[in-house]
């Protein structure tokens, strides 16, 4: 179904980057207004675009306001509860509500020097030492990323200086809070050479709103640094979710992506790398657990734009109820990048008959000497490993949780921070029917 | 504790039903020790699997009583947590979950069935470490995911060390011994010899007599073609170590063409 805006709407909307951070600064109005222009000349993806060919995101359009809302409620008990926990622990956390940082929930002290850590809004209020590339056309890499440039209202800015290594991770919580909010958060990540950090991004909404979030983060690697990123999709029921997290790779760098989806009516995340120096590492990991009418859209792609790179991409579903996964997962090999080593592998449990994934890898090889391997698989739980379990004692509906939880461990088991293997496999299990039984014997 | 009459099973196979089990009696009293010989294709397998309750089989006659319940009517996990225990001939890979999960949920499900309190981290820990010990097994086995990568023997290794925590009250073991090198054998039969007793059964498909020097029957029955067609003492099976199934087979029919 098309969508494109009333011309009120458009009016209303254009008037949106006049009120945002940085609106007093020339360059980053026009950049944001040109932006929007961009977004509103093209409107919302259709499913006649290939990219979006199993996606349909009018639910998005249908919504009364793409306006992201500016006076943050305060969030739920629940979500407070998590960011009080998660500031008792050794890491750096910011949390944001409805896309705007939220210094009092936050934990930011003793940050190691060589490391400048901030909040977007603050820095654009304070005279914005951001590059104008932050705002360039050319790295929207989906229309939902022009509509981010022109609305995007915080998000964290991290640089790490050449050398610098950040044992503890990098927490950020984005609190969905209210009702049909639209939410536009922006990160951004530069590391220096030699550079090492983790960074988390979780997405948690607690109600059953149709709140909507945009997000894009930009990571950039210069040669040797190693950056693993973390993306945990907890959003409400009724929420939708479009996100795009985009790395660029100088040589020897190391760049690897999680993202672990649970949440969510309608999400759809566009995660690419573009390898531009000689002998990068790229890996990408994803898991998606869907159940109900959840929608759900992996497409990644890796460029290798140079030689002698690693991709490695592994991506897992298990799908219940009516719910509908897409993974896209493109490789392109250019012209030049000889030697390149690739492989890609998806694997799906379908639990009902009901549900349904869409699987699609695509390589496209301009290179000589390359290695590219994929693999894809859908399939059902299976009988024999379930009577095996069965024929020790073990319950069939707790025998299928230890199946599936064993399956999504191919995943959770790539992160490389135990404690944050150990959330991400508890978020999991709180998933799965009797997972709470697993939890204790694990 | 089992009595199985004129048990009669077939399986689907395209389609067509295909009889494999025809007719079976078998009574396993407490204490008793009983070796199923029989050919490659006879039925052994599918007797013990659907002993264990495995679905696919369709069941068109006969009963299996089981101290004194209707085994037929219960579920794969009813009867592990009433005792039965099933050692597989082909053990399952499971990707993913560790062995030590695997053990800990299965013996901590069958507690719960019977009222006990689960066992904590480390008494379980010490539990296993000790009976691994027993069967030979190597400690690094218990983090690895279940029989994944695992070797012939080790695969075997597992079901015992499997049986030895869990201590069922009848116990099928499905070439068990196949597959072992000989100290392994003999481990596998010192470690079912200790579990002998008055109250407990145990039934051994094997191919071979070495297995029962070790672990000696009290009955010993050849199955062939869906039937058992001679029952009799350990002696049984040295006579089949030397003559082979065809002159039992023969003599059977022998007695149904008489
Ligand atoms: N699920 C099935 N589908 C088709 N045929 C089956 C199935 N299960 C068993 N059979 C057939 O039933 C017969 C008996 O098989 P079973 O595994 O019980 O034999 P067995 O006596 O254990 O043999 P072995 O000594 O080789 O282990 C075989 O012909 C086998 O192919
Ligand atoms: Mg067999």
């Amino acid at each position: 179904m098309e969508v494109q805006l009333q011309s009120w709407q458009n009016m209303k909307l254009a008037q949106v980057p006049h009120m945002l951070a940085g609106h007093a600064m020339p360059w980053v109005l026009a950049a944001r207004r040109s932006a929007f222009e961009r977004f509103a000349a093209h409107c919302f993806p259709t499913r006649r675009e290939e990219e979006w060919k199993y996606t349909d995101v009018s639910i998005i359009g249908r919504r009364s306001s793409l306006a992201p809302d500016h006076i943050p409620p305060d969030p739920s008990s629940e979500a407070k509860l998590l960011a009080w926990t998660l500031a008792s622990e050794s890491l750096y956390l910011m949390v944001f509500v409805n896309g705007h940082y939220a210094p009092g929930l936050s934990m930011t002290d003793d940050l190691p020097a060589g490391v400048r850590m901030a909040s977007l809004a603050n820095i654009l209020e304070n005279g914005a030492d951001l590059p104008e590339s932050y705002f360039d056309p050319q790295h929207e890499h989906t229309i939902f990323a022009a509509l981010n440039n022109a609305f995007a209202t915080d998000g964290m800015v991290l640089d790490l200086s050449p050398g610098t290594v950040l044992k503890a991770p990098i927490y950020l919580l984005y609190i969905a809070s209210g009702h049909g909010v639209a939410i536009y958060p922006r990160n951004i990540v530069v590391a220096g050479e030699d550079a090492q950090a983790t960074v988390i991004e979780h997405y948690m909404g607690t109600l059953d709103a149709h709140n909507f979030t945009n997000a894009v983060t930009q990571i950039s690697l210069s040669a040797h640094a190693e950056i693993e990123h973390c993306k945990l999709l907890q959003e409400g029921p009724a929420a939708t979710h479009v996100a795009g997290i985009h790395a660029e790779q100088a040589s020897d760098s190391h760049f690897i992506s999680h993202s672990f989806a649970l949440g969510g009516r309608l999400a759809r995340n566009d995660i690419t790398a573009q390898l531009l120096g000689k002998s990068c590492h790229c890996t990408m990991n994803g898991l998606y657990l869907l159940n109900e009418r959840q929608h759900l859209d992996h497409h990644t792609r890796i460029d290798h734009l140079a030689p002698e790179c690693i991709s490695r991409e592994y991506y897992r579903g298990i799908l219940d109820g009516e719910s509908h996964g897409v993974f896209n997962g493109k490789v392109v090999v250019h012209p030049g990048a000889n030697k390149t080593d690739a492989h890609q592998a998806n694997h799906n449990l379908l639990l009902s008959r009901q549900a349904e994934v869409d699987t699609k890898p695509q390589l496209e090889i301009f290179a000589d000497d390359v290695k590219c391997t994929h693999g894809a698989t859908v399939g059902q739980l299976d009988d024999d490993s379930l009577f095996y379990l069965r024929s020790r004692g073990i319950d069939a509906e707790l025998a299928r949780s230890v199946l599936i939880y064993g399956f999504t461990n191919d995943i959770i088991g790539r992160v490389n921070m135990p404690e944050l293997r150990t959330r991400i496999e508890h978020l999991v299990l709180e998933r799965l029917p009797q997972g709470d039984q697993i939890k204790e014997l694990l | 504790m089992l009595t199985i009459k004129n048990l009669h099973v077939s399986i689907d196979d395209n389609g067509n039903g295909k009889e494999i089990l025809r007719g079976i009696n078998l009574n396993v009293k407490a204490g008793e020790v009983h070796a199923i010989m029989g050919p490659n294709a006879s039925g052994k397998s599918t007797l013990a699997q659907v002993l264990a309750g495995r679905e696919g089989y369709q069941v068109t006659a006969g009963s299996v009583r089981y101290l004194g319940q209707d085994l037929l009517a219960m579920t794969p996990e009813q009867r592990a947590c009433e005792g039965i225990f099933l050692a597989f001939q082909y053990p399952v890979e499971i990707p993913g979950v560790s062995n030590a999960l695997f053990l800990k949920t299965a013996l901590n499900a069958m507690r719960k069935q019977h009222g006990l309190p689960e066992l904590d981290a480390m008494d379980f820990l010490s539990l296993v470490r000790e009976r691994m010990k027993r069967v030979g097994m190597d400690e690094a086995l218990l983090s690895r995911a279940v029989n994944e990568g695992f070797s012939g023997g080790e695969k075997k290794r597992n079901e015992i060390l499997q049986l030895t925590v869990l201590e069922p009250r009848l116990a099928i073991l499905d070439e068990t011994d196949s597959g072992l090198d000989i100290d392994a054998l003999k481990l596998v039969a010192d470690g079912v010899n200790d579990m002998r007793s008055p109250e407990r059964s145990i039934v051994l498909v094997t191919h071979y007599q070495r297995l029962l020097d070790y672990i000696v029957p009290d009955v010993v029955h050849v199955l062939s073609q869906g039937c058992i067609v001679k029952s009799g003492d350990a002696n049984l099976a040295r006579e089949l170590e030397r003559h082979g199934y065809s002159r039992v087979e023969t003599e059977n029919t022998a007695k149904q063409v008489a």
